[in-house]
């Protein structure tokens, strides 16, 4: 489908289009790392809301300020900033996340000029009345750091066009991996990959525009996925940068039917109620929407949220995509593990340092686990 | 139960006993981790429920409901000291731990199953009390054990004070304190005594201002003691803060410290040089860092891990202690940005007169290592002293060699007498 190059072509080269959107449109450009970012608040600004991923690649620069067991996320973001690659920014925002994140954000302030930045120190208790207030009052004072950093008032109307938009853009793309979920030879893994992954950098009204016909052309069966029987794969942890692994799977005989990622279904679950105070809306979505292991929302609700989903999209197995030197996902695995082996659900752990395996031994591991399924 | 258990339990009671009630005063630090320990281990016996608690986390309350604190980063800390650390922390590898994780924490999460290391494993829990002031890690190692144990949870969320301590950070830590108190007296299925919680509070800032006054005898020259005995004595701020014994414990210390002050008696024999020491001990090297340091006549004068246990007195009042907690327990050194950091480095290296900084970069310890070298270079442009990068971890002596640690401290202490003269 001709309408997906874009959307791959967005993914391949984020900083084109992120220096594009600068020169030839003049907007203000915020970037940020995690899905807890409150990017309606950003949008209602007028504020181009842009997720960065950290560079891929040599690091030379961020060995200066951070040891080697720092993990290759934080490494490659600050890299890519020290290397000037972000100079398209207007600013930064840092939500309160793992360890490594809170000394990104230190690290970032007092090494980088990108004009605005922010803290949004963000409870990391999502189960009781007083961290929901203080929620609130995070995401408030947010708004008001934005109002000042850009001298522009954000109204309460602004914000709720904003949470629509964004509950639209959240509606198709969870409708993107349904349609996908139900048939998936509709459409390659990659391409879904592509267009989630897309839709975090893209201008959000040109994505909201464009995703109807994203989601018609799917349905007409214009994107083209290869017919061989497909396994179905849930896919668990925290950042996929590795379009690859989408490939390689299919290649193997899988497919990527859902996941719980934060670059993925984490990042558009929880459609907001607009009808209340805006701003308690959002942190509402925050406290209920399903969790990242940096936040406590129970003691088993990773698991319990992990075999349900297996249920649900009725997967064949699970893949946990670990990034080496992240403690939240690799304190969460052995017990998520647990859960798989008691429900025999079959899964594996493929660890990943900066870079993939070579695909050749990639390609092996898959198929081994291919075929226990 | 054999003769022998119900002696030796008989025994234990009763020492545990006068050790509350603070009958001895001149006990040795050996002794009261000893009946602490014994206490924990038999709370069932004597009907008392058993709280593990972060080393950051407000122990008050507990100590005023008669809960026994037990605390697995000391108990960490005695695994390293043991050398059993490399063995617990693989024991934690099979089970599925990544060995990028904090050894404190594999050691405990695998021990837990085996009761192994070297007191045969800490008593069982009735609940966790999980302060994130000082690291992300306690929230999983605590949710881990939560499950392991199945017992209810308390988390204090202490958010991050990356520039500030803000209103609304005020309010929240404040109203998980009210929170915290209904907590324990649920579990405990009785009230608080609230004027033995004031009376915990003042002993909890008595003791922390005689831990401090103790440190602080490291600004003579030469020192009294090096930051090795801080380690050593830190102990009792950490798991009895707001009991008479503990007071007494280091009042008796302090007394020693002022009669060397005054006698000229230094901890390293010809002490010429005063280095500062950041982050967690190396627990399995201790004695062996010692000498190294002396053997180059340099004291290790103070460093920024003990001193946490009484850096947020300026928070505290002593007549509004619960109040005042919420602060106190927020602004903790681990909970503050890099460049407040800093800053308290420097303050330290004028007020101990320090001629080096020596940073333990701990692969377990990610809040206290990453940002190390940020600290480094504002300690180096604003201070202009060396500045050393010791790379280890303080449980797992797996990743620790010796030889690269010599060379790196002889070459080290070179460019220091250079300096020096
Ligand atoms: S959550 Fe994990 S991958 Fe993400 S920044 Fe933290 S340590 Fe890195
Ligand atoms: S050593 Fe560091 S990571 Fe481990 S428990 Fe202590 S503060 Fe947390």
């Amino acid at each position: 489908m001709k309408l997906l190059d874009e959307f791959h072509g967005i993914r391949d080269d984020p900083y084109t289009y992120g220096k594009k959107l600068k020169a030839e449109r003049n907007r203000k450009i915020i970037g940020y790392f995690c899905s807890y970012t409150p990017e309606e608040i950003i949008y209602a600004a007028g504020i181009h809301p842009m997720r960065l991923f950290g560079a891929q690649g040599e690091i030379t620069l961020a060995d200066t300020h951070f040891q080697a067991y720092c993990c290759s996320l934080v490494r490659g973001a600050l890299e890519g900033a020290l290397k000037g690659k972000l100079n398209f920014l207007d600013g930064t925002v840092f939500p309160h996340t793992c360890d490594s994140i809170q000394r990104l954000s230190d690290v970032w302030r007092l090494n980088t000029s990108f004009g605005f930045f922010a803290d949004v120190v963000l409870p990391v208790k999502l189960n009781s009345e007083s961290a929901r207030r203080y929620m609130t009052d995070v995401l408030s004072k947010f708004r008001n750091n934005l109002e000042k950093g850009f001298g522009r008032r954000i109204e309460d109307q602004h914000l709720r066009k904003a949470i629509d938009t964004y509950n639209h853009i959240r509606t198709y793309l969870e409708q993107i991996y349904s349609l996908h979920s139900e048939n998936p030879h509709i459409i390659s893994g990659s391409d879904v990959y592509a267009i989630v992954r897309a839709s975090m950098i893209m201008d959000r009204d040109d994505l909201l525009d464009k995703l109807p016909a994203v989601v018609e052309g799917i349905k007409r069966g214009d994107t083209d996925a290869d017919n061989g029987t497909k396994k179905r794969i849930l896919l668990v942890g925290g950042i996929c940068n590795h379009p690859d692994v989408y490939r390689i799977l299919e290649k193997s005989g899988g497919s990527v039917i859902w996941d719980d990622l934060c670059t993925g279904s984490r990042y558009f679950s929880g459609i907001i109620d607009n009808s209340g105070d805006p701003v308690e809306s959002l942190a509402n979505r925050y406290m209920e929407r399903p969790v990242c292991p940096a936040k406590h929302l129970s003691v088993k609700s990773r698991g319990e949220h992990l075999v349900n989903l297996v249920k649900e999209k009725e997967a064949d197995g699970v893949i946990f995509l670990l990034l080496k030197f992240c403690d939240p996902h690799a304190f969460d695995y052995p017990h998520m593990k647990e859960y798989c082996n008691r429900q025999g659900i079959p899964c594996m752990v493929l660890e990943i340092e900066d870079r993939l395996p070579t695909e050749g031994q990639l390609l092996t591991r898959f198929e081994t686990f291919m075929h226990m399924l | 139960m054999s003769r022998f258990m119900k002696d030796l339990l008989i025994y234990c009671l009763a020492k545990a006993k006068k050790a509350k009630l603070g009958l001895s005063k001149n006990k040795g630090m050996r002794d009261i981790m000893t009946v602490y320990y014994m206490e924990a281990k038999t709370a069932r016996l004597s009907r008392r429920k058993v709280a593990w608690i972060t080393s950051g986390g407000p122990v008050e309350p507990l100590i005023a409901m008669d809960i026994i604190p037990v605390y697995p980063e000391n108990h960490g800390a005695m695994i390293g000291a043991s050398k059993m650390g490399a063995e617990l922390c693989e024991k934690a590898e099979e089970m599925g731990y990544s060995r990028d994780l904090c050894s404190y924490a594999r050691s405990d999460i695998s021990c837990a199953t085996v009761n192994g290391g070297p007191i045969g494993g800490l008593p069982r829990p009735d609940m966790l009390v999980c302060c994130n002031n000082i690291c992300g890690t306690v929230l999983k190692w605590y949710e881990i054990q939560a499950r392991y144990f199945n017992v209810p949870l308390f988390i204090l969320d202490t958010p991050f004070c990356h520039t500030e301590y803000a209103e609304e950070m005020k309010r929240y830590v404040k109203r998980q304190i009210e929170e915290y108190l209904v907590f324990l007296e649920d579990v405990c299925g009785r009230k608080l005594n609230h004027a033995t919680m004031e009376k915990v509070g003042r002993l909890s800032v008595e003791g922390q201002q005689l831990w401090q006054a103790v440190l602080d005898t490291a600004a003579n020259r030469p020192s009294p003691m090096t930051a090795f005995d801080a380690f050593f004595h830190l102990a009792l701020i950490v798991t009895l803060r707001g009991t008479q014994i503990t007071v007494d414990y280091y009042r008796n210390l302090l007394k020693t410290l002022n009669d060397k002050v005054e006698k000229g008696i230094g901890a390293v024999p010809n002490e010429r040089y005063r280095l500062l020491w950041d982050n967690l001990p190396i627990w399995y090297r201790l004695r062996w860092l010692s000498k190294k340091f002396a053997e180059h006549d340099a004291c290790l004068v103070a460093d920024t891990y003990t001193t946490a246990w009484c850096g947020t007195l300026k928070y505290m009042d002593e007549n509004k202690f619960l109040d005042s907690m919420a602060e106190a327990y927020t602004r903790i050194y681990l909970n503050i940005g890099i460049d407040e950091m800093a800053k308290t480095v420097m303050d330290m290296i004028d007020k101990y007169h320090v001629d080096g900084f020596v940073m333990h970069s701990n692969r377990s310890c990610k809040p206290y290592s990453l940002g190390q070298y940020d600290i480094r270079r504002i300690v180096q442009e604003e201070k202009g002293i060396p500045c050393l990068v010791i790379e280890a971890d303080m449980t797992d002596e797996r990743n620790f060699s010796e030889s690269q640690v010599a060379t790196r401290i002889n070459a080290f202490m070179e460019m220091i007498k250079e300096r020096k003269g």
